[in-house]
């Protein structure tokens, strides 16, 4: 019987383990310096902000791992000595593996910036970043965040709970601009400011400056702006942990290199979410992609492989989620920050300027390439079909009505959409496919 | 700046609030009791018994006792002494059975020695002859084998008589004492409250809405957008000191309300010239219950239509149950019993309504003419066209979280507890055990009421009939849906009767589970597992147990209230009525194409 040894519980590792022991008796090992338990990760700010305990982000209960005969071992793996396959801990005796998974996820990246050590500063990562961040921000009442990507209005969000005064700094023209178009993220950067947080554009962090104490005091801008600060936030992304490979021959470039079967460069031992780099990815994928639905896709299918069923990791059609204070995000397929050649563009926003949806498409066929929207439910099964069946965005419009996921009783924005949609005139006009009426919805299928 | 006024105004409702809620403690306590022989002409219409009681009273005419406790004992003690004097002067005596015997030949038992050894027209011995005729005539003609023999079965006649015969109609028996000492206790209540109970509604009930509106109306100025921040780092809404005060506040409450009523007399005298204004009549607990339920669900209602001001589905529902509360549970029954027609809640169903079929209820129903009848037709199609149509086409959710009066306290006051239900499998095992068990009680009672009803025996299948309706109605319909029921809100959420206890949940739940076309469908592959659903899921179901592998969720305890859907952070849950097939769906999450072929 072979041994499985998995480092990292989170939602790669942990969806590895239980799908290799769906798929074989293998013994299975599962080794975290982070918790005892695999808990979500995203959603780190809810137990921050109180709207649950540590106890519910567990998505399984403590029972759970002993049932399915999945060892779960609380210790930091020191080194892999990979010539005899052991591993050697901090707590335990060395543990020996037949198959090695790499689940080792990210950590906060850094730049270099003079007094990013200082006390008050920080990354939001991990459940012991949480816990600093406790720790930090007691008696703050100004904070600034640098970076703007998810992380950074997750943790503006997380601060205002506290009652400390945000103010956030962004590279770019607008927040999150190296992944969303303009509009999108002018639509969010508003929404940022109204609830309260002070957003700088354009604006770099430069230098964080420390008191006696050795705790942050205040920040110095690129335009040479001093903010008077007691927390900094550093969410200017996140990049592959792959610091214990150091000295091992397991190759890495800014992540562990895989294969498509998610093999590393060293026999038996394989690779998944975060901290993987992918030698080829897949088309319209980048090669390091660090997000959930990733860690677990990559999760489910190195299980197969090692299970003795190899299978390569092919993911389908992109698809990512978030939501930035009140308004939630989903995109399907490619619709990124700027449009590439041979493509073009449909941008609809609502009057209040928090519902929007962009359908990016190649200008000759019409083809439809990408979705964002904002405000709006959409059903990612629709979504992903319309992707893989090339259909246009002629066809999408006609159907706006099936890919609707929002709760009952909202407020339809089909029709406004499509009035704007033929305006436009991107070609004839669309009709829209004739909406179940209430009776037929209650008989019909 | 607008900020620290919003706060200022939320604060200053605060303290109203809490103003209004200590006067309305208070006043429980703002009575003395004052005895006339008139509060016992009014309630103890019996002529024996009022001359007697009155007789008994007559050493505390004139004071004036402070305390309800000793106020009470000392009406039950009077009581309890009338019942020792009837039962000196009625019961037969053992030298009367000795008598029966000394004349009976050879040991037979004759009706006709009854006559001969209570003779006389004096009323004790009218009263022993025509009972112990009425409780002996089966013994008639029978020969015993001894005299002991003989003794022990006439002495058991002779209890009988005394338990029965005497307690009830010549003194007190255990419902008429429960009910006469709340009606003596709040007849004989002097004090602030009776004087003025329109002041002292506007000083509690008053008060306190006012209080929580102006702590409420303030979130209209916030962002929509729904803030559960620092719920379990809140006192009442983590099970914190607060959370238990308040629980155990409930639970007195609900004790008191069932079970001891006349010690929460003032509360039911403040709300009099409400109950008269509505049906020309006094209140009663009863009354004073639904007058405090319907406020709390209105007022909470209005919490909740700002707190989910973004969120259509929760405003249109919250409407629902305010409406469904304020009209038919409370307004229509009240104006029903003014009309002299019988008290009916048009939206109530068996066998949550467990008495629906008991003899009164039945009774009344058919001496009230056609729209009697009409509501007993109406309360039998609820029952078996009503729930299972409206289930199959939206699911338990048309009942439970836009109709039921239960269902509407729990979306409404309950809503801040929802979190404290308990996700363990082990919870959801032994919800099925206990549910389930309800419903089979609730089943069984109501059969044997029917047969008692049909047939007139009291005995059913080895059980007597009046006493398991009577112990459903103690554990079940006080205790569990009462006591425990809201009670326990802020110690183990807002639908613990709902989810362990109701046998309505029960019945909507298997046909929500078997045959319906409402589902919650997951959203592709886009969970994250945060577990937000399940958290603030009252009923208790690890919704993201589903969400997270792919899968809809049927349920049989879905209420279908959407609060999963509402705070999912990425859109993953929808509530929805559609074709039967394909429903359950498989457990597919998308994005993933590597498998597409093992698969």
């Amino acid at each position: 019987m072979k041994h499985v040894v998995i480092i990292g519980n989170g939602i790669s590792g942990i969806t590895a383990a239980r799908h290799i022991r769906k798929l074989s008796d293998f013994e299975i090992t599962v080794i975290s310096a982070e918790t005892d338990y695999f808990f979500s990760r995203t959603a780190l700010m809810y137990v921050f902000m109180g709207h649950m305990k540590f106890e519910h982000i567990k998505p399984y209960e403590d029972w759970f791992w002993e049932k399915n005969k999945i060892n779960l071992i609380n210790a930091r793996v020191n080194k892999i000595a990979v010539s005899d396959k052991k591993l050697h801990l901090s707590e335990n005796q060395p543990i020996d593996y037949d198959i090695l998974i790499l689940a080792l996820g990210s950590v906060t990246s850094t730049y270099g910036w003079p007094g990013q050590d200082l006390k008050g500063v920080q990354g939001l990562y991990s459940y012991q970043d949480m816990e600093l961040m406790e720790q930090n921000v007691k008696n703050v009442k100004h904070a600034v965040i640098t970076g703007g990507g998810l992380i950074g209005v997750e943790m503006a969000e997380m601060l205002m709970t506290r009652g400390v005064e945000v103010t956030f700094l962004v590279r770019e023209k607008g927040y999150w601009q190296n992944v969303l178009p303009e509009e999108e993220s002018q639509l969010i950067s508003r929404h940022i400011r109204s609830h309260g947080v002070e957003l700088k554009l354009e604006t770099e962090l430069q230098e964080i400056i420390g008191d006696d104490n050795g705790r942050v005091k205040a920040v110095k801008t690129n335009h040479g702006e001093i903010l008077e600060c007691e927390f900094v936030g550093l969410t200017a992304g996140v990049k592959p942990n792959i610091k214990l490979l150091e000295g091992t021959p397991v190759e890495t470039g800014r992540g562990i290199l895989v294969d498509p079967y998610l093999k590393t460069s060293v026999e038996d031992i394989y690779a998944i979410g975060d901290c993987v780099e992918m030698r080829i990815p897949g088309e319209g994928r980048r090669s390091v992609e660090a997000v959930w639905y990733v860690g677990r896709m990559m999760g489910e299918t190195v299980a197969h492989t090692v299970s003795g069923y190899e299978t390569a990791y092919k993911p389908g059609k992109w698809f990512n989620s978030a939501k930035f204070f009140d308004i939630e995000y989903q995109t399907y397929g490619n619709a990124g920050n700027v449009l590439l050649a041979g493509e073009d563009k449909f941008y609809w926003e609502d009057a209040s300027g928090t519902k929007c949806l962009k359908l990016v498409f190649e200008k000759e066929t019409h083809i439809l390439k990408g979705i964002n929207v904002f405000g709006l439910r959409m059903r990612h099964e629709v979504c992903d079909r319309w992707l893989k069946e090339n259909r246009t965005i002629f066809y999408v419009m006609e159907h706006l009505a099936e890919v609707d996921f929002n709760p009952e009783f909202y407020l339809k924005s089909e029709y406004e959409i499509l009035k704007q949609f033929n305006e436009a005139g991107f070609g004839p006009e669309v009709v829209l496919t004739e909406k179940q009426g209430m009776l037929s919805k209650l008989i019909g299928g | 700046m607008v900020h620290s006024n919003m706060e200022y105004i939320r604060k200053t409702g605060l303290i109203v609030f809490i103003t209004g809620i200590i006067i309305f403690l208070a006043s429980f306590f703002l009575a003395k009791y004052s005895y006339t022989p008139e509060t016992v002409d009014i309630h103890v219409y019996e002529t024996e018994q009022n001359m007697l009681l009155k007789k008994v009273m007559e050493p505390e005419e004139g004071k004036i006792i402070s305390w309800n406790i000793s106020y009470i004992k000392r009406v039950s003690d009077a009581m309890a002494r009338v019942n020792i004097i009837q039962l000196e002067t009625y019961s037969i005596k053992d030298a009367d059975l000795d008598n029966i015997i000394s004349i009976s030949r050879e040991l037979k038992f004759s009706l006709s020695s009854i006559d001969s050894v209570f003779e006389g027209s004096s009323r004790e011995a009218v009263f022993k002859r025509e009972s112990f005729k009425a409780y002996g005539s089966w013994l008639d003609g029978r020969v015993f084998d001894s005299e002991t023999d003989m003794k022990g079965v006439l002495s058991g006649i002779s209890d009988d008589i005394s338990h029965y015969e005497i307690a009830g109609k010549k003194g007190f028996d255990r419902y008429r004492t429960k009910d006469l000492k709340y009606a003596l206790t709040k007849a004989a209540s002097v004090g602030p409250v009776r004087d003025h109970p329109i002041l002292f509604i506007l000083l509690t009930y008053g008060l306190c809405i006012i209080g929580a509106v102006l702590y409420l109306l303030p979130g209209i100025k916030e962002l929509p957008g729904i803030k559960n921040n620092h719920i379990f780092n809140n006192q009442m809404t983590n099970r914190g000191w607060l959370g238990i005060l308040t629980g155990s506040f409930l639970i007195i409450f609900y004790i008191l309300l069932y079970y001891q009523p006349e010690y929460m007399t003032n509360w039911i005298i403040m709300v009099d010239p409400v109950s008269m204004s509505l049906k020309g009549l006094e209140a009663g607990r009863f009354f004073l219950y639904g007058f405090i339920y319907t406020l709390a669900i209105l007022v909470m209602g209005v919490r909740m239509m700002i707190k989910y001001r973004g969120n259509p589905y929760q405003q249109m529902r919250t409407g629902s149950v305010m409406f469904f509360q304020t009209a038919f549970a409370f307004l229509i029954p009240e104006i029903l019993l003014r009309l002299n027609k019988p008290y009916f809640d048009f939206k109530n169903i068996w066998p949550l309504d467990y008495d629906f079929f008991f003899d009164n209820s039945l009774n009344q129903l058919l001496d009230s003419g056609t729209l009697g009848i009409f509501m007993l037709g109406w309360g039998i199609s609820l029952i078996i066209i009503g729930v299972p149509v409206m289930v199959y086409f939206f699911g338990k959710r048309w009942y439970c979280s836009w109709v039921c009066g239960c269902g509407g306290l729990a979306e409404t006051l309950g809503d801040p507890f929802r979190q404290l239900s308990d996700k363990s499998l082990r919870a959801w095992k032994t919800e099925r055990v206990i549910i389930y068990s309800v419903l089979v009680f609730a089943v069984v009672m109501t059969a044997g009421v029917l047969y008692t009803y049909w047939s007139g025996s009291s005995q059913f299948a080895g059980l007597n009939t009046y006493s398991v309706r009577e112990a459903y109605g103690f554990w079940i319909g006080a205790a569990f849906a009462g006591v425990v029921g809201t009670g326990f809100y802020p110690l183990m959420g807002n639908r613990v009767w709902c989810r362990f206890g109701c046998p309505l949940a029960a019945y909507l739940g298997i046909v929500q589970r078997f045959k319906s076309r409402f589902r919650i469908t997951t959203n592709g592959g886009q969970c994250i597992s945060c577990g937000n659903c399940s958290t603030y899921c009252e009923m208790g179901i690890d919704v993201r147990w589903y969400a997270q592998r792919g899968q809809n969720i049927i349920r049989s305890s879905c209420v279908g209230c959407g609060i999963c859907s509402a705070v999912c952070p990425r859109g993953v849950l929808k509530l929805e009525t559609g074709n039967e097939k394909g429903r359950f769906g498989k457990p597919v999450l998308l994005g993933n194409e590597s498998l597409l072929d093992s698969r």
